[in-house]
């Protein structure tokens, strides 16, 4: 029917010369594009399949020491923060979610985008900002005491289990909050008007209606609230709460057992793989329950105490999880500014950006390629391969740290050896110990992140756009240059903006495959806060903080519009 | 007799602009009735008051003789036992269709519920679709659907938003007849919004005309189109045009075809009324079924444009005088554009206004 359309325009030759060129741009790219995502499948598997081998290899005395000692530990530890920041992040994220998406109070407007600011502050940061403030010698505990007396048996003890749990809540509810509020601003009304219309009220509408209806969204939040809980390294370290990426850590870098180190994180990704298949069943169950958007009706006004009561619990919410961690830094950081800001801070604050900077450029470029190559062939075999390249966000930094050092290791010895008999040159490490280590394990954990904005913008661009530019006679790379890139910008630069804070950001990865010497902002944070130097922190914690506004401030930009 | 619903008087504002003003209707049990207009005239919003989602600032809304909504009181919607079809239809899309439809039985005991869910789905043909999800079904399908869901709890009145807007043209005549057959048989008392002329003829037994959250005209579908009491009614339904006339008594008006003889329906102004005083200019509404094709007519028109349209072809002629006018002609008359043909006034109800004051 196209063809007959198009003939009946009458210009026969640029019909022929249309349809062969583009039966030839689609031919040629069939090998060139399918390898790509294959090859970047095969970058991703190798951490995980080398960490996964070594739980099949035979145990190491430290390993059995391991075992023996500390192993029921990390397991108890991590399933009960587990536990207790999955309830808390549901609670406060899909809560806070509905009475901003559905109710009216005052100040509403103001904390629905106020109460994503927590995300801007990494969990690490939060946690040492919690442990100065309200430890034993922290100014809270000592103020009380000056005024009631020594005896404090009651003040919580800060560095519990408990006080890891509040301050990853305060820190991950926002993914919970963010996505429920999505679901519920789209459906929540106009289902509460259906329930109240068929004699429901507005409490039962809300559990047996909106709630369940929004389930797939507030899943989706608390999986990633639980994997960035996994993958968590700082914010235990600083408690001294002992989970698999301490022990991974320790096991490497104080007990210097790769092999046990290795042997930790294959359990630790056996957990996370165990997570994403009850997602993924969870989320295979609720598929059918896609968002009609609906215009936005009126919302429920509420009404004297209530309405209160309400911009006290967002406003309590707001002051702990972002405006007290972001005072207190402040303070410090003032404290500390003529001493600390020297040269070395600055020097920090070059790597974390060179190193950001670079992640971002390689991590955009590979999903872009990934992206084009999907448009090109999106068959079976692509679209598992681009599946599995961007699994690495669910693998903790530690995991992959371990996973990408014990191949490169083995390949930079290989190379050694090589050159070292057919040319007799001590070459030394070539590869261990250099920015290209970490920016390869960057790429594979934040893959993801900048595939999923770059490929939604990709979305955007019909077929019949390539198919349209094309019928005015632009070839392949035309196309790419002067339609899709253009459009692809915003995707791109959202795609890059994210990478850049979250390598900004991440600690394990950078301690671990970092070259020797070269420290970053994150680095110096727990280098700090392992010392307890907690005003030392605060400096370059405000630049990470800085930092971590941007993709907030871009992401709410993007949604006003 | 039966009065279920009585609107008096009421007003509903959002911030500081008016949407309703000064409305009431009323209607009895089993009615169909409907608000028609454009969008943006408040029809949606005097639905949603009727419903119980938002309040009313001024009068009173009564269902079987209970205020239910006043300046000051407003019964939760669930309490009033109203059912509602939503535009999006609003279903449940994580719960099947059965489900769906005895989700307002949820007071009912088990067995009690599926006889009626089964009742229902009978009464929509869509038995064999009580299994499915929302999403499995097809536009029409998921609209009866919510039909059923609103009926099944037997509400005492049920709303239905703009229920076809959603839907093909094709499909929207043939469901819209079906629903109206749904409805009597369920001996319903309904309330339809929407803007669509055609839906509300097929639908409703009295149709309320909306403009500025005002009703214009409360009345049949026939003496809307052939009675419209004021200019607004007349342009918004159906088609036609205004011709320039003199009134020579109350019972005569003269237009440039001739004289036409009927009272038109006004309100008249004691002492001061325009189409009651001989001579008055006035604007006479043509409709396209008022001007008959007729070759021996001494009376002719050249045609400026034709719309076939299947049974009938639509011209638009230029009378001698150089105004327009729309006449409707079986199809077989069939004449080229510039052709003169010749034309005959059949108007039986005579419709005129004064000129406009500008």
């Amino acid at each position: 029917m196209k063809s007959e359309a198009i003939n009946s325009t009458g210009d026969n030759t640029s019909t022929r010369s249309y349809f062969s060129r583009l039966s030839i741009y689609k031919q040629s790219g069939l090998l060139r594009w399918r390898l790509i995502p294959i090859l970047v499948a095969a970058v991703v598997l190798i951490p995980v399949g080398t960490v996964i081998s070594s739980f099949f290899s035979p145990a190491s005395d430290v390993w059995q020491h391991l075992v023996e000692t500390t192993l029921p530990a990390l397991l108890s530890n991590t399933f009960w923060l587990a536990v207790g920041v999955a309830c808390g992040v549901t609670l406060l994220g899909v809560s806070l979610a509905w009475f901003t998406a559905v109710c009216e109070f005052p100040g509403r407007k103001f904390f629905s985008w106020a109460l994503l600011l927590p995300l801007a502050i990494p969990a690490y940061v939060t946690a040492f900002v919690a442990l100065g403030l309200f430890d034993y010698i922290g100014p809270v505990q000592t103020m009380l005491r000056e005024w009631l007396g020594p005896d404090l048996f009651w003040f919580p003890n800060v560095r519990s289990r408990t006080g890891v749990i509040v301050v990853m809540v305060l820190a991950f509810y926002p993914y919970v909050y963010l996505l429920a509020r999505n679901a519920f601003l789209t459906q929540g009304k106009r289902s509460l008007e259906a329930a109240q219309s068929l004699g429901l009220n507005r409490t039962q509408g809300f559990f047996k209606l909106a709630l369940p209806m929004a389930r797939p969204w507030i899943a989706g939040g608390l999986m990633l609230a639980l994997m960035e809980t996994l993958a968590d390294f700082g914010t235990v370290a600083v408690f001294n709460y002992d989970t698999f990426t301490t022990a991974i850590y320790k096991a490497w870098f104080a007990m210097f057992s790769l092999s046990a180190a290795s042997q930790l994180a294959s359990l630790l990704i056996v957990i996370v793989f165990a997570m994403i298949l009850i997602e993924q069943q969870l989320r295979s169950r609720t598929r059918y329950a896609e968002i009609k958007q609906s215009a936005p009706g009126d919302r429920i006004p509420l009404a004297g105490w209530r309405a209160w009561l309400i911009a006290g619990f967002a406003s309590g919410t707001l002051f702990f999880a972002f405006l007290l961690p972001v005072t207190q830094l402040s303070i410090w950081a003032a404290d500390v500014f003529a001493r600390d800001f020297d040269q070395r801070y600055l020097e920090f604050l070059w790597h974390s950006l060179l190193v950001s900077f670079l992640a971002a450029l390689l991590t955009c470029s590979v999903a872009l390629l990934l992206v084009y190559a999907t448009r090109r062939q999106s068959d079976r075999v692509t679209r598992a391969a681009v599946r599995i390249a961007t699994i690495g966000y669910a693998l903790p930094g530690a995991v992959l740290a371990v996973g990408i050092f014990i191949p490169l290791a083995w390949l930079d010895n290989w190379l050694s050896e090589v050159v070292m008999r057919l040319f007799h040159i001590e070459t030394g490490l070539l590869i261990q110990g250099t920015l290209a280590t970490m920016l390869i394990a960057y790429m594979t954990r934040f893959l993801a992140v900048s595939h999923s904005p770059i490929d939604s913008a990709m979305q955007r661009i019909t077929g019949n756009i390539d198919e349209a530019a094309m019928g005015l006679g632009l070839g392949g790379w035309s196309v790419l240059r002067r339609v899709h890139l253009p459009m692809l910008k915003g995707g791109l630069f959202t795609g890059a903006t994210l990478v850049f804070v979250d390598v900004m950001k991440e600690m394990p990865i950078t301690l671990m495959t970092r070259p020797f010497g070269w420290d970053t902002l994150a680095v110096r944070i727990f280098e700090m806060t392992s010392e307890g130097q907690w005003e030392q922190a605060a400096l370059p914690a405000v630049a990470l903080v800085l930092a971590g506004l941007l993709p907030i401030v871009l992401f709410m930009r993007q949604t006003d519009r | 007799m039966n009065t279920l619903l009585d609107l008096r008087n009421i007003r509903h504002a959002y911030g500081r602009q008016t949407v309703v003003n000064d409305l009431s209707l009323t209607l009895k049990k089993g009615e169909i009735g409907c608000l028609l207009g454009p969008s943006g005239c408040g029809k949606t919003t005097v639905l949603r008051c009727i419903a119980g989602f938002e309040s009313i600032s001024a009068g009173e809304i009564s269902l079987k003789g209970t205020v239910v909504s006043n300046a000051s009181v407003c019964l939760p919607p669930e309490q009033r036992h109203i059912g509602m079809v939503f535009q999006d239809y609003a279903l449940f899309p994580h719960l099947t269709v059965a489900a769906n439809v005895g989700f307002g039985l949820h007071r009912m005991r088990k067995t009690e519920r599926e006889t009626r869910v089964a009742e229902m789905l009978q009464t929509v043909g869509l038995a064999e679709a009580a299994k499915k999800y929302p999403h499995e079904l097809s536009g029409g399908q998921q609209q009866r659907v919510a039909l059923a869901r609103a009926l099944a709890p037997r509400p005492d009145l049920l709303l239905l938003d703009e229920p076809f807007s959603n839907l093909d043209v094709s499909l929207r005549e043939r469901l819209s007849l079906e629903v109206r057959d749904i409805l009597k048989s369920q001996n319903a008392t309904a309330i339809l919004v929407t803007h669509d002329q055609d839906e509300a003829f097929a639908i409703a037994d009295e149709i309320g005309v909306m403009h500025h959250g005002e009703i214009q005209q409360w009345d049949t579908a026939y003496n809307l189109y052939h009675q419209p009491t004021n200019r607004f009614v007349a342009n918004f339904i159906g088609q036609g045009v205004f011709l320039p006339g003199r009134m020579l008594d109350p019972q005569h008006v003269e237009i440039e075809l001739g004289v036409l003889t009927g009272t038109t329906p006004h309100e008249c102004t004691p002492g001061y009324c325009l189409l009651c005083s001989p001579g008055s200019p006035v604007e006479v509404l043509i409709r396209p079924d008022d001007i008959v094709h007729d070759d021996a007519s001494p009376l002719w028109a050249v045609i400026l444009h034709k719309a076939f349209r299947g049974a009938d072809i639509l011209y638009t002629l230029r009378l001698p005088g150089g105004a327009t006018a729309l006449s409707l002609v079986p199809s077989h008359h069939n004449h080229a554009i510039g052709e003169k043909i010749g034309i005959k006034l059949e108007v039986d109800h005579v419709v005129a206004f004064s000129q406009p004051t500008s």
